[in-house]
């Protein structure tokens, strides 16, 4: 699995809510893309991730 | 003195960036939510560039800490900012169509809001709340294209401040260092790169639909 351009071992099973807390971040302050598509937030416990997906998480920051 | 006429100041632009280029600067639909550090800094940018349609939306007034980096002046403290921003950036183009809603963003109702606009500028201060805002953008409002404004806190450290596309239609623009781990809070010098940053990209997504 890639996430952010880098590869990942997936562990099965795992989901898109699994993966945001392995990268030491907060839900309510991520964005997810996955192969391209938008992960609506309530969906993040539910979408389970498969070896040849590509994520994108943005995580955000104070300021502005 | 009388105020250039609109043909005037059209004609200017266009003489400066050519008339492709004006043309669509002048027709594109931009929206800014969050009208402080970031906000009000690229609205008089993008204004200034030749922008003729802007949709805002800031539910908070002017206040006398915000002076220090937001585009106002001491004699706006009290206003909404959404009124402060427009009374500037009719000063730079009077005939300026600005839509403004004085108003908290929701899920709800940033649709209706920004539903028509080509580019909207994530211009908030809170991590959730940009989260919520670009999540809303994105799975709600498809085609438009997101810049979002992360991480400009502190002084110095000018080119940790970049530009980045992560996702197909969202770029960020900042160093991703929170304002808590960044010594000496948000300054002006830093917050307008990062806004001078995030103009730029609106500018160059609206000429050649990317960076």
């Amino acid at each position: 699995m890639k996430v952010n351009g880098k590869h990942l071992e997936l562990i099965p099973p795992m989901t898109v809510e699994d993966l945001i807390l392995n990268t030491g971040r907060r839900q309510d302050r991520v964005a997810v893309e996955l192969n391209g598509k938008i992960i609506p937030r309530s969906e993040y416990a539910c979408t389970l991730l498969k070896e040849d997906d590509s994520v994108e998480i943005v995580g955000f920051v104070g300021g502005g | 003195m009388s105020f250039p006429s609109m043909d005037e100041l059209d004609h200017t632009l266009c003489a400066r960036h050519g008339p492709e280029i004006h043309n669509k600067i002048k027709k594109a639909k931009i929206g800014i939510a969050g009208l402080g550090g970031l906000g009000s800094n690229i609205a008089a940018m993008l204004v200034r560039a030749g922008v003729s349609y802007l949709t805002v939306a800031d539910f908070d007034i002017v206040d006398i800490t915000n002076i220090n980096r937001q585009n106002y002046y001491l004699d706006q403290i009290g206003r909404p900012k959404v009124d402060a921003a427009e009374e500037l950036l009719k000063k730079i183009n009077p005939y300026l169509t600005i839509e403004k809603h004085n108003m908290k963003l929701e899920p709800s109702n940033i649709p209706n809001i920004f539903g028509k606009c080509d580019i909207v500028c994530e211009a908030f201060d809170v991590p959730s709340e940009k989260a919520m805002l670009i999540n809303a953008l994105l799975e709600k409002c498809p085609g438009i294209k997101v810049v979002s404004g992360s991480g400009m806190a502190g002084f110095g450290r000018s080119n940790e401040i970049r530009t980045e596309r992560l996702f197909a239609d969202l770029y960020i623009c900042g160093d991703g260092i929170d304002l808590e781990d960044a010594k000496g809070g948000l300054m002006s010098p830093r917050v307008n790169i990062c806004a001078g940053h995030m103009a730029n990209a609106v500018i160059s997504l609206i000429i050649k639909g990317d960076m």
